[in-house]
């Protein structure tokens, strides 16, 4: 595959009257399902190292996620910024995951009744707003 | 990976969910902005028409793709607790977004609108079936008639259990009073199941 027309960075693969200037897929190689699930939407993720950035070799938006996952944020946070929808997102995040650079924190498990102790601090949290 | 393996280091906060649902144009991202700390974002899903689970791009030529957005914002509790608010797509064949969206969250809370609380039925109903717990909060519009909490759950049929408060949308406190309103009653469910 030869490189995008663009760089890095979110502006410049969208375009506020074109929109998407690139076809989603066209950024995971026609792959359409994250190779491992368990990439929910609030499943918090941080690069593993900040200072090895520069030597990863991957595409110009695995080099934006892994900069902007430096601050840790949830996959809904890094679809909304890097203007990526989250089925892709999702496959780069799996690219990522494989190898260690990034490192994840999933919600509670879904399964189980929520927590008493994360309700109360839930409503701690809210109460001091 | 391992669907529930977490690296969990200190610095990565446990994150948690609130669904805010209801009609179109009833307050939901209105809600969510006034309480989020972070201006609304929006995350999007691309559909083809095939829906969900379609694993190869064969035909897609022949498949029209559909963009379902949804906003959210986030209230940092603490340092190592994260609330993010998603508000709900409208449109009644994206339920399945909705189960992707309703998967571990710690309730919801369905906005209504007096004029026209029709619209928020199709919410409790599927709170209601999934039994995940939720309160009604009615947004207060300026021009709309006011009606006490228990008309509006008598004419929603809602379990006598399921709480109903009067909000606006708008005001930042309102906004977290109905959020408290809607984790203390969680409480109460879990706590009641666990007894």
């Amino acid at each position: 595959m030869t490189d995008p027309p663009m760089r890095s960075g979110n502006s410049e693969w969208f375009d506020g009257a074109a929109g998407r200037l690139v076809r989603p897929y066209a950024l995971t190689g026609g792959r359409t399902r994250p190779t491992r699930e368990g990439f929910d939407l609030i499943t918090i993720i941080m690069t593993a190292d900040a200072s090895s950035i520069a030597t990863a070799e991957f595409g110009p938006e695995h080099g934006a996620i892994l900069r902007l996952a430096c601050t840790p944020q949830s996959v809904a946070e890094l679809s909304a910024k890097l203007s990526l929808p989250l089925a892709v997102l999702r496959v780069l995040l799996s690219d990522l995951y494989a190898p260690g650079w990034i490192i994840v924190r999933q919600p509670t498990p879904m399964t189980q009744t929520p927590d008493e102790r994360v309700l109360k601090d839930v409503i701690n949290g809210l109460k001091t707003l | 990976m391992d669907s529930r393996r977490s690296d969990s280091p200190a610095a990565m906060p446990l994150a948690v969910k609130i669904l805010v649902a209801g009609g179109f144009g009833v307050g939901k991202t209105t809600l969510v902005g006034s309480v989020s700390e972070i201006k609304p974002l929006r995350t999007e899903e691309l559909l083809t028409e095939r829906g969900v689970g379609v694993d190869d791009l064969a035909g897609v030529e022949n498949k029209h793709t559909t963009t379902v957005a949804m906003d959210f914002g986030r209230i940092t509790l603490r340092d190592d607790l994260v609330l993010y608010l998603f508000g709900t797509p409208g449109q009644d064949r994206f339920w399945f977004m909705w189960d992707e969206l309703a998967l571990g969250a710690l309730g919801a809370v369905v906005l209504a609108d007096t004029r026209r609380l029709a619209d928020c039925f199709p919410s409790v109903d599927y709170f209601e079936r999934r039994r995940v717990p939720f309160i009604v909060a009615v947004n207060c519009f300026d021009d709309a008639v006011r009606y006490a909490p228990e008309e509006i759950a008598g004419a929603l049929a809602l379990g006598p259990d399921v709480p109903v408060v009067l909000c606006d949308a708008r005001r930042r406190d309102s906004g977290r009073d109905a959020l408290i309103t809607l984790v203390e009653h969680v409480l109460r469910i879990t706590t009641r199941t666990a007894v």
